[in-house]
């Protein structure tokens, strides 16, 4: 998708796209401004986008295939279920969860975008962001009213259909949680296995004293590109877990920023990725520490086999007078094969002195001394490396708190796994 | 009362700061062609060491300054410095040496006559550009170790020169390394010949002296097959009030089984509290491990300069070599430092480890930046780092950007870095013991640099331990 064809793109949609004229204009003359990201930029270092800013990802015409759609579909509903398909809301697989607003974007814009358009796009997260912002269609909207403890955890299940042709989603997704609210949420990308592009964006209001668990499980076909830029503001102590689990996609991005915007507040972001063949994952992520006794734990993890490419780039900043501070942050490699590679930068920029930050970060093979002990214990090779993979995973996995999505996760690792082993 | 302690402590001065008044000869200032032939005309230098710095000039003109570096400065008037100068007359031995000199270093607390007695080190002092003495040549050269300046090298001994010039640092690396390739004015180079260890603590001494001189080293060390060295360079500038350019080369090369040490105190004018004056210190430090087991050893104290940029790394090429960094760097007052190592794993078996502290002070703000590569073809490859920062008070700042690219699997890549400053509790539970909060900052932050320290050779670290003591007084948060 040249820059030509995303502003002529736009061009061509700004009439049926939903409400915020404004803002999308904003937002495209940025993109124009922008540009699709180079190799030159430290940002993007590693992650080359020209596969999809090379082609025109457009959004699909016609109606996605039905039958296909059923099938992606399949399983029993969530009780809490907001679904879409190909960036469009698909209100038959969608169960609404009551005594909490979740619904379209797209038909909250068409009937009241005074309710929206305070939260959205508050702040600059870069082109892909800017793209998603002018031309995103739909989306989510989750908003849980004060002191409200929500027991179901809410779904949000995007599709892709297998298109002849390549075709774009920009969903969008808006959640305010407000004080004393909780909620637990769990975004899957799954589909189709044609070439697509998924660039979406998330945009979280963490109110005072509110406690949010995001797990979002990426498993886009062989050959998507999934790009998604989440951006999280925390008010004064509240507390919000991130469960980033990348498996799919040929080519996926992650930027995942952070704010500490209140005193005391609490986050912890955790992310695993698995990828063989040329999959290439890149998580970017950024703790802001703007406030005092702030507390941030991070864990990535990556099991990295084939020629695939793991990349982490995480920064914590810790402002000035954001005192008490308590940051660690960590990210762990995990080499199966010569082909495979790990880039990892992780980042501290602390401005004030009275703080406790930590970060390391690995990159190795299993450990011959642990294999050997198994193997010892009669365990054969492959059942020992696919013991120790899947243990190296479960740190991240056990997190995971949504016990259904956990279980499915587990299930599909070990198969993963398994046939990894075997080979 | 810990706040008015501070107070004395950061507010202490430049002890070194002093300018020694001797008449100098200096190029006019500015940077041209010309230039470049006249610094190479006035050492007398061969056709090939022109056309080298030519070379360097002209791929000079095509590069831009790096600005990604975390400091701040306005930008350099390359046209506004002079890129030569020497003080006029040359000394033929120790005792003739201009005592304004002699006493200058005096003041540095490295005399050297009495190093020469007591130290057993072979001192090559640069005062400016050019080669003042170079003591213990005869006693080195009974042994084939060639230890003299550079200009002295081209002259004497221009094969090895022109062999391995540029080996390690090419002309084309880097914008001051180029810069550097093109108006270099003297350094020291330093050959160890097969199988010799060299039996004493090779070491230089650089001071930037006349006003508004850039000083453009160039060091070039090799140790041949299963040689060994140990090389100290120590610098203190004198008080200046604009900011001087200091853009140095250093080259290292190990041989098959050979070791190369190499150890800095860097204490130049970091500039007054308020940041104005200090210098500027743009340095490129490579080694490469080309033979077999060898190894080379970075180890540094940078308390100095207004802004540093520094990066000493190993290209570990041969199979079974070792590359180790160990760095203490300190920024206090308005100091911005942005220095780490870079380890490139290319043989099989290779090792390497870092170990950098940083210190953030004032305002200071202290950058640590690393490369671990592991390339495809280094086996086994294992790397160590950890970096921590120390920060003491409120407006400084500590930051690390490591980054490790692994490509093969069977390598082992560890990183660890934490960031605290220095607990009200420690501090209390010394001052219960009777020690002063001045002591007491003193005693945790030389324990926190132990691991760096341990590794400088003797007389430096206790030179160390006492800048360290003066430029960073005030650490109490």
């Amino acid at each position: 998708m040249t820059k030509e064809s995303c502003l002529s793109e736009y061009d061509r949609l700004e009439p049926a796209l939903p409400g915020l004229r404004d803002l999308r204009r904003r937002a495209i003359a940025r993109f124009g401004e922008l540009g699709f990201p180079t190799g030159r930029e430290e940002e993007w270092r590693f992650t080359d986008v020209s596969p999809v800013a090379e082609r025109d990802f457009p959004h699909p015409d016609e109606e996605p295939d039905a039958s296909e759609v059923e099938e992606l579909a399949s399983g029993p509903l969530a009780k809490s279920q907001l679904a879409f398909v190909d960036g469009l809301y698909a209100p038959e697989f969608s169960s609404p969860p009551h005594g909490v607003t979740a619904e379209s974007l797209g038909d909250l814009l068409d009937r009241n975008p005074a309710a929206v358009e305070p939260f959205l796009g508050r702040t600059d997260g870069g082109a892909f962001a800017a793209l998603n912002t002018a031309l995103f269609r739909d989306g989510a909207f989750v908003r849980v009213p004060r002191g409200t403890a929500v027991a179901e955890p809410l779904h949000l299940i995007f599709l892709s259909t297998t298109r002849a042709k390549p075709f774009a989603a920009h969903p969008r997704i808006l959640a305010v949680v407000e004080e004393g609210a909780s909620i637990r949420i769990a975004e899957c990308h799954a589909g189709g296995t044609s070439p697509h592009l998924t660039n979406a964006v998330v945009e979280l209001e963490v109110g005072e004293g509110a406690h949010v668990d995001w797990s979002k499980i990426q498993r886009e076909g062989p050959e998507a590109y999934h790009f998604a830029t989440v951006q999280v503001r925390q008010a004064r102590g509240s507390v919000f877990a991130s469960h980033s689990i990348s498996l799919g996609a040929a080519l996926s991005r992650n930027d995942l920023g952070v704010l500490l915007d209140g005193e005391g507040a609490e986050c912890s972001l955790d992310g695993l990725y698995e990828l063989g063949g040329t999959q290439l994952a890149d998580n970017h992520t950024t703790i802001d520490h703007a406030k005092p006794h702030g507390t941030s734990r991070e864990l990535y993890k990556g099991i990295l086999d084939g020629r695939s490419r793991g990349v982490f780039d995480g920064r914590i900043v810790v402002r000035p007078g954001a005192q008490k501070t308590d940051a660690i942050q960590t990210n762990r490699n995990l080499l199966l094969s010569a082909g495979a590679l790990a880039n990892t930068k992780p980042q501290l920029e602390i401005f004030a002195n009275d703080v406790k930050c930590k970060h390391g970060a690995t990159i190795g093979k299993l450990d011959p001394d642990v294999l050997f002990y198994l193997r010892s214990r009669g365990i054969g090779r492959e059942e020992a490396q696919r013991l120790l993979i899947h243990a190296f995973a479960c740190e991240v996995l056990d997190a995971v708190p949504v016990a259904e999505v956990r279980e499915r996760l587990e299930e599909y690792l070990l198969d993963l796994v398994s046939r990894k082993a075997g080979v | 009362m810990a706040d008015k302690t501070i107070e004395n402590l950061t507010s202490q001065e430049y002890r070194w700061g002093f300018v020694t008044d001797i008449e100098a000869e200096t190029v006019p200032k500015g940077l041209s062609e010309d230039v470049v032939r006249l610094i190479s005309a006035k050492k007398g230098e061969p056709a090939w060491l022109l056309e080298w710095r030519l070379k360097a000039y002209r791929h000079w003109l095509t590069m831009k300054e790096p600005r990604w570096a975390n400091v701040h400065y306005p930008p350099i008037d390359y046209q506004d410095i002079h890129y030569y100068a020497a003080p006029k007359a040359k000394p033929k031995n120790l005792d003739e040496i201009d005592p304004e000199i002699r006493r200058t270093y005096e003041k540095l607390g490295i005399p050297l006559a009495e190093q020469e007695m007591l130290a057993g080190v072979a001192v090559d002092a640069v005062f400016d550009s050019v080669s003042v003495a170079t003591t213990f040549k005869d006693k080195l050269a009974k042994l084939g170790i060639v230890f003299c300046s550079f200009s002295d090298a081209v002259r004497e001994h221009p094969d090895l020169v022109r062999k391995w010039l540029g080996s390690v640092v090419p002309t084309t690396d880097n914008f001051f390394a180029t810069l550097n390739s093109a108006v270099f004015s003297d350094g020291s180079f330093c050959y160890i010949p097969k199988g010799v260890r060299c039996p004493m603590e090779l070491s230089t001494y650089f001071r930037i002296n006349a006003k508004d001189t850039g000083q453009f080293e160039r060091t070039l060390i090799i140790a041949e097959e299963g040689a060994y060295v140990s090389y100290l360079e120590g610098c203190t500038a004198p008080m200046r009030d604009t900011n001087q350019l200091h853009a140095a080369v250093v080259e290292l090369v190990a041989l098959d089984d050979a070791t190369v040490r190499y150890s800095t105190v860097q204490n130049w004018y970091p500039g007054d509290r308020d940041g104005k004056g200090g210098i500027f210190n743009f340095v490129t430090k490579r080694g490469r491990c080309k033979g077999r087991n060898s190894r080379i050893s970075w180890t540094q104290v940078e308390t100095g300069s207004a802004i540093t940029w520094k990066y000493p790394s190993c290209i570990l090429q041969g199979e079974n070599s070792v590359g180790e960094f160990y760095s203490v760097a300190l920024a206090n007052h308005r100091q911005q430092a942005d220095t780490g190592t870079k380890m490139i794993h290319i043989g099989k078996n290779t090792k390497s480890t870092v170990i950098s502290k940083g210190i953030s002070a004032g305002h200071g703000q202290n950058s640590y930046r690393g490369l671990v590569q592991i390339l495809p073809g280094a086996e086994n490859a294992r790397n160590y780092s950890q970096c921590d920062s120390l920060l003491i008070g409120d407006r400084c700042g500590a930051h690390t950007f490591p980054r490790l690219d692994v490509q093969n699997p069977s390598a082992q890549v560890e990183h660890e870095a934490s960031t605290s400053r220095i607990g009200e509790d420690q501090l209390f539970y010394c001052r219960q013991r009777g020690l002063s909060t001045e002591d007491a900052v003193n005693m945790i932050v030389s324990g926190f640099c132990r691991r760096v320290f341990k590794e400088l050779p003797m007389e430096f670290a206790v030179e160390s331990q006492k800048l360290l003591a003066v430029s960073l007084e005030g650490s109490v948060g």
